[in-house]
């Protein structure tokens, strides 16, 4: 809420003599005159909706992934006895190694999580922590919509693009 | 060899906790210099915990995408990041990244890393040398920045003042940055240690706006070959877990320390950081 004061008095301070460094370099693509201090205003404040909302999404993504890749890691603990004691005779060596199985196509995921499987469940985190990343361009995309700004859209357009098909490259 | 014998067993509760806390370092320095942590926790997985490489490369993406979203949500907010510059770069780190992945089985690994570790060596020198030049450029001729407007100012909390400034050299910017997302998806580490040289000082972004903004592509880099490594079933669950939970509390931690440090302590960091990285990067290409 401060923050988004801050924004806007940053820009209706502009009105008087010296320009706001703040808001100079404002505006979209391809333009070429100075906004007026009402543009600048309406401009500043677009312009901090986007950001918000980007960290948003970011933050999101974020709390999501963290609580399922701990309840994940909890079940794990819970369903194997051996991981627990601080001092045993198991080692991590048995779930680090090249042959320890866990989960790497939708498939075996999906039978893992319908288990109940704490490994299931982590995986099921970092994918949410890998496709933030993916819905942060893609809310971009609309943000730059939003600011009218079609060249930046394309752009950002494009980057989505390339993502999505690293994505189905890869056989996921 | 022999020291595993004396050494008790470290069962899977030790390891996670141990590796947790690790992880939360890398992301604290991770988010502060804009590299992802995977400097930090490739070493210590394959050095200290004797982890196979590739499930350790694995455990670096993750860490990369934890760093940059845990820190991208703060730097946004706070108007640390450079948005449009980092968004238009991404056309090129993206593309990198994809090529690489088909890449990978052609180009000698090893020669790459003793390049790379030759590049970096230089732009950590080139880096240092503009600890004093530090102004931001007031004026830019450059046609694509002035077109898509990557011009930008951010607050300055060390200073205690708004600093505006203009973008210059995208055509190198852009060539870089392919190159950062090319290496990224090759060697599986390096994906900031060149994202913010480019911006530094090829583009002319100040130190702390260009530490910001790589924090804020890293992730979008990371993305692109995440698929790959996840297929290939390099994401290893219990290195996975602590790793993203640490570095993640890490990064929301290294984000409040940028805005109040001034630019030539991070510029320093990151100058002792890419040192490493790149004796690292030597070291496996020449005694593999």
């Amino acid at each position: 809420m401060t923050e988004m004061h801050k924004a806007t008095s940053v820009a209706q301070d502009s009105g008087s003599d010296e320009p706001d460094p703040a808001l100079a370099s404002l505006g979209g693509s391809g333009r070429r005159r100075q906004l007026s201090p009402e543009e600048a205003m309406r401009m500043a404040e677009k312009v901090r909706k986007v950001e918000l909302a980007i960290s948003l999404v970011l933050r999101i993504g974020v709390v999501m992934s963290v609580l399922v890749i701990a309840t994940g890691l909890a079940l794990m603990f819970a369903h194997h006895s051996a991981y627990v004691p601080l001092r045993g005779s198991f080692s991590y060596k048995e779930l680090t190694s090249k042959a320890t199985p866990f989960p790497h196509s939708f498939a075996s995921l999906g039978h893992a999580i319908s288990q109940g499987k704490g490994q299931g469940i982590v995986v099921l985190g970092v994918l949410i922590l890998i496709l933030t990343p993916v819905l942060r361009v893609a809310v971009s995309v609309l943000a730059f919509v939003y600011e009218k700004d079609p060249p930046m859209a394309i752009v950002t357009l494009y980057v989505l693009a390339v993502l999505v098909g690293s994505f189905f490259l890869a056989g996921v | 060899m022999n020291g595993c014998t004396y050494n008790r067993t470290m069962t899977p509760l030790d390891f996670v906790v141990s590796l947790a806390l690790i992880s939360v370092a890398a992301g604290v320095l991770g988010s502060l210099i804009g590299l992802g942590g995977g400097v930090v926790i490739v070493p210590v997985l394959t050095l200290l915990y004797r982890v196979d490489i590739r499930l350790a490369i694995g455990a670096s993406i993750v860490s990369v995408i934890a760093t940059s979203s845990g820190a991208a949500a703060a730097y946004v907010r706070e108007r640390m990041t450079n948005l449009r510059a980092g968004m238009f770069l991404e056309i090129a780190t993206t593309t990198g990244a994809v090529s690489g992945a088909y890449l990978t089985t052609i180009l000698p690994t090893r020669f790459l890393f003793v390049f790379f570790g030759i590049v970096l060596g230089y732009s950590s020198f080139a880096t240092f040398r503009r600890r004093h030049a530090d102004a931001p450029l007031t004026v830019s001729k450059d046609r694509i920045a002035n077109y898509f407007n990557l011009h930008g100012s951010y607050y300055d909390q060390a200073e205690q003042r708004e600093i505006p400034y203009k973008v210059v050299g995208t055509t190198p910017g852009l060539g870089l940055m392919y190159v950062a997302g090319l290496v990224s998806a090759l060697l599986g580490i390096g994906s900031g240690a060149l994202k913010v040289p480019a911006m530094d000082s090829a583009m002319h972004l100040p130190m702390k706006v260009s530490s910001a903004t790589s924090n804020f592509m890293i992730g979008v880099t990371a993305a692109a070959s995440a698929g790959v490594y996840f297929i290939r079933g390099q994401i290893d669950p219990i290195i996975a877990a602590p790793v993203a939970a640490g570095v993640l509390v890490g990064a929301t931690f290294g984000a409040r320390v940028l805005g109040r440090v001034t630019s030539k302590t991070v510029r320093l960091v990151f100058v002792v950081v890419l040192v490493v990285i790149s004796l690292e990067m030597l070291q496996k290409g020449i005694f593999p």
